[in-house]
């Protein structure tokens, strides 16, 4: 039974890490590839972690495999915030299905015009203007 | 009980093996040809990700534990790892030649 559940664990996981990869070959877009990427591959990796954790029955293989997974889970999310924010601020450009940009405008360019956006940014530091003196 | 024998756990553990292998054949596939510095930097994470399962996997199949410390320092170095090419690529800022792959 338990090499039951260990089996399951293994297969599963590495369908998901499988489909993570396929994911990230056949999106079009780089937000949409770190979507199978960040959340199809965590859930593998950590899935083939918990199925180490039940075959070797002892605790402190156990609690080493789930210190893993665990810090998995909390370092992915971060990871693929910082990544998509510096995506964006590269002006990688989003696909052409594109339904919605929220923070078009927004995000503050690192220099001066991004191409992409017609429209400046309303608010917030220019950095252009940072060296002008007042009018 | 003993109808999940060794031979079916082996075959498991294969099957288990092939998968991770085409996830870091695919991931490797965008590495290489990634349009973007940002695409190229996503597939690196998910290799390492995958690479932890495979060394998961390693220490089921070989029955040694001491893989688990390969996870776990391949876990640490990879946020790290994807939080320096993040900052990097940010502080970088955009370039002409990000639009037809730089």
């Amino acid at each position: 039974m338990s090499a039951l559940l260990v089996m399951t664990c293994l297969v599963l996981g590495a369908g998901f890490a499988a489909i993570a990869g396929l994911g990230l070959l056949r999106l079009p877009d780089v937000y949409l590839r770190m979507h199978a990427s960040t959340k199809a591959g965590t859930l593998g990796a950590g899935l083939i972690l918990l199925g180490v954790a039940l075959h070797f029955g002892t605790l402190e293989i156990a609690v080493r495999a789930l210190v893993v997974a665990f810090f998995l889970l909390l370092t992915a999310p971060i990871a693929a915030h910082l990544i998509g924010r510096a995506a964006y601020r590269m002006g990688t450009p989003l696909w052409t299905g594109s339904v919605i940009d929220e923070v078009r405008g927004q995000a503050a360019p690192v220099q001066a015009t991004p191409a992409r956006s017609p429209t400046p940014p309303v608010d917030g530091p220019n950095p252009t203007k940072r060296g002008d003196p007042s009018p | 009980m003993m109808v999940w024998s060794a031979t079916t756990f082996a075959w498991a553990t294969l099957a288990s093996f092939v998968l991770l292998l085409l996830a870091l054949l695919f991931a490797s596939v965008r590495l290489l040809q990634g349009p973007s510095l940002a695409d190229r930097v996503v597939a690196l994470d998910l290799v390492v990700v995958v690479l932890i399962a495979l060394a998961a996997l390693l220490a089921v199949r070989f029955e040694q534990s001491a893989f688990l410390d390969l996870a776990m320092v391949l876990a640490l170095i990879a946020f790290l790892a994807t939080a320096a090419f993040a900052r990097y690529a940010e502080r970088r800022g955009p370039l002409p030649s990000q639009e037809e792959g730089g």
